[in-house]
């Protein structure tokens, strides 16, 4: 099932490549006079045209693109002037940083609330943590941003408005993830100060997760409670704390955790506008500056990248549900 | 139908959602009447009454060049409904039809329709209508286009699963044996079934198509002004924190009550249409 899994996945990611090198292509305008501004000569545009392949059939242009794909080459950003991967290296991990913090408080928040949900269905409880998690859902992440900064970073100011880390501390660079990078250094205060900078970020980047993942195992929960297995349990007098954890918990978590795959790889996207409401600097800002330069292989590198790691993603999730779950498990190894 | 109005006005979560779409569709409809300053929605200049906090006659205050924030906001609703509509109106067809056709042809029309459509899946929603938006010049039309590129899909994915379980149910078989056309038994037989889950979807999208251009146009890449759109006017407000709040509260509220409204109601229909079968 695995081998099969990655085939599917390898064809999905070169129609990936092949649609993003289309919507690139078919921008108006040559991408070429528009790298050089309106004083360069035809000369200059020609040449800068053979240079990218711009002169030959699509076909052969998306030949050469792989090519150099193959190689780890994404050509060089005519914004940046520099190879976009080396760009990509260097914004990626404050934005992937901010999405695993986010992907973790959208687990340890938003799951136990739908189990709460779920035990206490139609109490006052389920109704609350049901409106707040429809709540959630209901705005886009650079709503809650706003809100969250304007609330507990101006008129409470308990948490810093903007940034990854103030600029008293200075942390040399290895991995790029500033908690990584503050604990390696064994500076710890740093560490503190980057982690205090993370908060509302992430928490604005999760909610619409955790709102997500609270309505899922809620509803996923509720049907099991149904299930004779349940009643067979109580009937045998078992605590209601147990049958919670154990018989009904487990098997609803096998639906509710391809959705909150998804949702996490979601949060590649919507961490774009949460990055642009606290000036984080990570991919976000590169894309929407290079999206609005027309700068194609930077445009195609930065969407390439982040759909290989939704794509990363939900195979990691795959593989989780059939180890949680011991159907799949088990007819993997007959 | 009747039976399905009455469960709805029977809860009060499902009435709050009823009553939130009702007031922002009748907002937009009647824009012209409801709204102060009706004329607010264009390039007006005010300097005499910019950047003022809620008052009278101002209720959510007045943005940079003192533009009525309320009467702007409705007007934004406005184009915010006709763009989901347009985009559904476009995106639903395609999806249902290449889900059906995917799911009863099977073997490999299914394994190359539901390819594309997992390649399509595998951006991120937002960063495919940002790629499409980014080399498309920004305007209303090419961002419902963006935005209808990343909803088919979706419907794809819902109707494939249904048409796959229905097509093994007795009535479908029987239609077969009489020797009805596939043509037939797709839109005929099949697709009445799949109706019920798609008008539920339908209405959740609506307010996520909301959400996703309020997002595009929050990053640049929408609506340009003049015209009023929620999520440029958050984007020009952001810049102004914390002392102008109401330019990014209001607007921002706005989505968040559309959004709200049609995920309550989306939420009741499909508890209403999940138990009548």
């Amino acid at each position: 099932m695995l081998a099969k899994r990655l085939v599917t996945s390898v064809i999905v990611l070169i129609g990936v490549s092949m649609l993003v090198f289309l919507i690139a292509r078919v921008i108006p305008g040559d991408p070429a006079r528009i790298a050089l501004g309106p004083n360069a000569t035809t000369e200059q545009v020609e040449s800068l045209r053979q240079r990218l392949h711009l002169d030959q059939p699509l076909p052969v242009q998306y030949g050469h693109f792989i090519a150099d794909l193959s190689r780890g080459d994404l050509g060089v950003s005519l914004y940046t002037n520099r190879p976009v991967m080396r760009d990509i290296a260097q914004f990626l991990p404050a934005t992937l940083e901010l999405i695993l913090v986010a992907g973790l408080m959208m687990i340890l928040i938003g799951l136990p609330l739908g189990v709460v949900s779920a035990r206490y269905r139609n109490s006052w409880i389920d109704n609350a943590i049901r409106l707040v998690s429809l709540l959630g859902v209901s705005a886009p992440a650079f709503v809650w941003a706003v809100i969250l900064m304007l609330l507990f970073a101006y008129f409470l100011p308990l948490f810093p408005i903007a940034g990854r880390i103030s600029n008293a501390y200075s942390v040399p660079s290895v991995t790029g993830f500033l908690l990584v990078d503050t604990l390696a250094a064994g500076n710890l205060r740093a560490f503190g100060n980057a982690a205090w900078h993370l908060v509302l970020p992430a928490f604005a980047l999760a909610l619409s997760g955790i709102g997500q993942a609270a309505r899922l195992t809620r509803a996923n929960m509720v049907e099991t409670y149904d299930r004779p297995y349940i009643e067979m349990a109580r009937s045998y007098g078992f605590p209601e704390r147990r049958i919670a954890r154990r018989y009904a918990f487990r098997p609803s978590m096998i639906p509710s955790m391809t959705i909150i795959g998804l949702d996490f790889a979601a949060m590649l996207g919507s961490a774009f506008l949460v990055e642009a409401v606290f000036a984080w600097p990570g991919l976000s800002r590169y894309g929407v500056a290079v999206i609005l330069r027309k700068d194609l292989n930077a445009i195609v590198g930065t969407v390439l990248c982040i759909s290989a790691l939704f794509l990363i993603v939900n195979i990691i999730v795959d593989l989780l549900t059939a180890w949680i779950n011991p159907r799949i498990r088990y007819s993997q190894r007959a | 139908m009747r039976r399905t109005f009455h469960i709805l006005l029977r809860n009060p979560l499902s009435l709050l959602g009823l009553g939130l779409v009702a007031a922002v569709v009748l907002s937009a409809v009647f824009a012209d009447f409801i709204a102060p300053f009706p004329e607010h929605r264009g390039a007006v200049v005010d300097f005499a009454n910019f950047n003022r906090p809620p008052g009278w006659p101002y209720i959510f205050g007045t943005d940079l060049v003192g533009r009525d924030i309320f009467s702007r906001i409705l007007y934004a609703f406005r184009i915010s409904l006709v763009l989901g509509a347009v985009v559904l109106a476009i995106a639903v067809p395609i999806g249902v039809t290449v889900g059906l056709v995917a799911g009863y042809l099977g073997g490999w029309t299914e394994y190359a329709l539901m390819r594309v459509t997992d390649v399509f899946l595998s951006i991120p929603p937002l960063v495919l209508a940002m790629s499409i938006m980014g080399v498309l010049e920004p305007t209303l039309t090419n961002g419902m286009l963006a935005v209808t590129a990343m909803w088919w899909p979706w419907y794809t994915r819902l109707v494939y699963n249904i048409t796959r379980a229905e097509k093994e149910e007795g009535y479908v078989l029987a239609a077969e044996i009489i020797g009805a056309s596939r043509l037939h038994v797709i839109f005929r037989e099949i697709l009445p079934n799949c109706v019920p889950s798609i008008l539920t979807k339908m209405t959740l999208d609506l307010g996520f198509v909301i959400l996703i251009a309020s997002s595009l146009s929050f990053l640049g890449l929408g609506v340009q002004p003049p015209t009023p759109d929620l999520g440029s006017m958050v984007a020009e407000g952001a810049t102004y924190l914390p002392d102008s709040w109401w330019m990014t509260v209001f607007p921002g509220l706005a989505i968040l009550v559309a959004v709200f409204g049609f995920n309550l109601l989306g939420d009741a229909l499909r508890e209403i249409l999940g138990s009548d079968q």
